[in-house]
């Protein structure tokens, strides 16, 4: 019943990422956009799911720390992944984006930069996740370090926007310097859901992966105990 | 009794580091190594070290403070003393306060020094806004020590424990780093702070705020298993 | 009421259940001899007892209070593994520190006393650092016995223990019995346990496979237990 749920929902990822790729590749006409290039199709959604990731294993790891129940803690590190992955999409794309709007491979546009910095601390999650053993210990700790960097991920975003507000550098956005048309932003909200449903899919799997990782973990402790 | 088991624990901490020296000698002699390094990478007569003095200084605080932050929680575990004071009457907010307490003193000596340090190397001027200047410090490490402390106490029992804590602590400073640098840079410049830039002065507040009620909420579930 | 009340208690350990439905309730003044191999999870039960561990499952109760509440951990003693004392302190001001953190009226007088009493005054303000093995032993049982526990929880005591330190830890033992004091002891050393014990438990396999009075026949034949009980 699971799995027949996760091949659905990759089919219908599929379908509607391919038929975005066909409208933003095929239907829509290049001159709409002026200022932005079409890879913002894919740069806005990943940033969209990546933030969207990490705001949901917050709530999750506090869900873990409430109940104890360590699904919560497979769920929260499968989104925490998954939204690392996002997150990777849209500092390649974004950078992708620089180097054909400006020229240059990174601009420390606040965005990006802002990014950066989530990608880095998520990426301490992930490494905090592999230093420890034992999974009572690593759901614990990993979901007060998961509630710390939601909680900074505002604290980043605004800091960095202020103070690119005070020292600019080159930005990319897809509103200021000749934004897009009317009906040109659909695709972006479209392309959204198919990464929401991908991304799904891949924490379904991922889940799935921890479940089984910790089913082994505890066979493994019951072979050598005693 | 929470105040009181906090300043009891900050008071051993600090006679421990201050009967050894360990860390804080260690931490000293890296800032002014770094002091000196810089001072290959950029021309220290120039105009341009105005622009990014405040960078430097924390640049050199926090990499510096890495070391004092490291043994924060790592000097309970060699005697297995964590559990003895885990399960003692005292509040288990109070050990973290009185920890991050004890090195928020210790990283400010450190910095005083290096100030100075700077101040000789860089021929920076900083009495005139030295009360300003020592606020920004204050406030700022009080960010770096809360993280650190905490994240100490999240990574006491792991094996990487030295690797893992600047990897899990830098990223997570970058709001507070970028605050202090641009205040003490203006600082250093002669500026006042209260103008345009007061906003970062309201940045570290709240960071200071939000964190250290972040880190007395959770610190129980970290170290009680 | 029951100085320690065990209901019910499982840990787990990710999936793994460290410790299965452990029920044990122990009487005001009883000395109880916690028995078991290694891994059958004496470490992880005497840990959640003393509040450095939280069960997945159950209760624990000591004197009808939780064990996390200041009032409680006030009236428990841990001597553990490690020494649970500094280095760069002396041993006068890890014995005052300790002293603070419990709140006894006069911290400083209370160590004195008890460095007398296990035979440290001569080097009470010696750094721990420079402590030979048996001193800082010594201290430790200083430390875990400073504030009058009602509830002693000691696990392993008498493991690397050289003789002087033991004779210092089994006198103070029965000081805090005669006091009335509550002892859970976890052991290997069936011998001086057994002699001590008033009450034994045997865990195997995180489970209570025996919990009883202690029997002349235990301390006869110190194999009986695990050779009826244990799992050969």
């Amino acid at each position: 019943m699971r799995d027949r749920l996760v091949y659905l929902l990759a089919a219908v990822a599929a379908g509607l990422l391919m038929w975005n790729i066909y409208k933003i590749f095929m239907v829509l006409p290049v001159e709409a956009n002026v200022g932005a290039y079409k890879i913002v199709y894919f740069h806005v959604p990943a940033a969209f799911t990546a933030f969207s990731g990490f705001f949901v294993a917050l709530a999750a790891s506090a869900l873990f720390l409430a109940t104890g129940d360590l699904k919560y803690d497979s769920f929260a590190a499968g989104v925490t992944e998954v939204a690392l992955a996002f997150a990777t999409v849209n500092l390649v794309t974004g950078s992708i984006w620089g180097r054909f709007a400006w020229g240059i491979w990174w601009t420390w546009d606040a965005r990006l930069t802002s990014m950066l910095t989530c990608w880095l601390m998520y990426a301490g999650y992930m490494m905090l996740r592999r230093a420890i053993e034992e999974p009572t210990q690593r759901a614990r700790l990993s979901a007060v370090l998961s509630i710390f960097g939601c909680v900074n991920v505002g604290f980043v975003y605004k800091s960095i926007e202020w103070y690119r507000t005070q020292h600019p550098s080159p930005v990319l956005s897809i509103r200021e310097g000749g934004g897009m048309g009317p009906g040109m932003e659909a695709p972006i909200y479209w392309n959204w859901l198919a990464f929401a449903c991908f991304a799904t899919v891949l924490i379904m799997v991922r889940m799935r992966q921890e479940q089984v990782s910790r089913e082994i973990d505890s066979l493994r402790r019951e072979a050598h105990a005693f | 009794m929470l105040l009181r088991s906090a300043l009891t624990i900050a008071a051993k901490d600090l006679r421990s580091e201050l009967r050894t020296k360990e860390a804080l000698n260690a931490s000293l002699a890296f800032s002014i190594v770094i002091l000196v390094l810089f001072s290959f990478a950029f021309d220290p007569g120039s105009e341009e070290i105005m622009e990014f003095s405040g960078g430097l200084l924390w640049l050199v605080y926090s990499f510096a403070g890495a070391l004092v932050l490291n043994r924060s929680f790592a000097r309970e575990k060699d005697n297995d003393c964590l559990d003895a004071l885990v399960s003692s009457p005292a509040p288990i907010g109070a050990l973290f306060l009185g920890k991050a307490l004890a090195n928020w003193a210790l990283l400010l000596a450190v910095e005083l020094v290096s100030l100075a340090a700077f101040g000789l190397f860089y021929n920076v001027r900083f009495i005139a806004q030295f009360w300003p200047i020592l606020m920004v410090m204050a406030l700022a490490t009080w960010a770096m020590t809360v993280i650190g402390t905490m994240f100490s106490a999240l990574t006491v029992n792991l094996r990487l424990r030295e690797l893992m804590l600047p990897i899990l602590v830098y990223p997570f400073l970058i709001p507070a780093l970028m605050a202090a640098m641009l205040l003490t840079t203006d600082l250093l410049a002669g500026m006042s702070i209260w103008g345009n830039d007061s906003i970062w002065v309201r940045v570290l507040v709240a960071f200071d705020f939000v964190f250290t009620a972040l880190a007395v909420v959770f610190i129980d579930v970290v170290l009680v298993g | 009421m029951n100085a320690l009340e065990i209901d019910a208690v499982w840990k787990y350990f990710g999936d793994f259940p460290a410790l299965r439905e452990v029920g044990i309730h122990v009487s005001p003044g009883s000395v109880v001899a916690l028995l078991g191999r290694n891994g059958a999870g004496k470490t992880t039960l005497l840990r959640i007892i003393a509040g450095l561990s939280k069960p997945s499952r159950g209760t624990v109760r000591i004197l009808g209070e939780e064990t996390r509440k200041e009032s409680t951990r006030r009236r428990i003693g841990v001597l553990g593994h490690g020494i649970s004392l500094y280095d760069e302190l002396s041993a006068a001001e890890n014995l005052e520190l300790f002293g603070r953190l419990y709140n006894l009226p006069d911290p400083r007088g209370r160590a004195v006393a008890m460095l007398e009493r296990t035979g440290l005054d001569r080097v009470r303000d010696g750094l721990v650092r420079e402590f030979s093995r048996g001193m800082r032993q010594r201290l430790a049982v200083a430390r875990a016995f400073l504030h009058d526990p009602q509830l002693l929880l000691l696990d392993e005591p008498f493991t690397a223990l050289d003789d002087r330190a033991i004779a210092v830890l089994q006198s103070m033992l029965k000081e805090m019995r005669a006091k009335g004091a509550t002892i859970v002891m976890s052991t290997h050393q069936l011998r001086e346990a057994l002699e001590l014990a008033t009450h034994v438990a045997l865990l195997k396999k995180g489970e209570i496979a025996f919990s009883g009075e202690r029997t002349q026949e235990m301390v006869d034949d110190t194999g009986w237990l695990y050779r009826t009980y244990g799992d050969n």
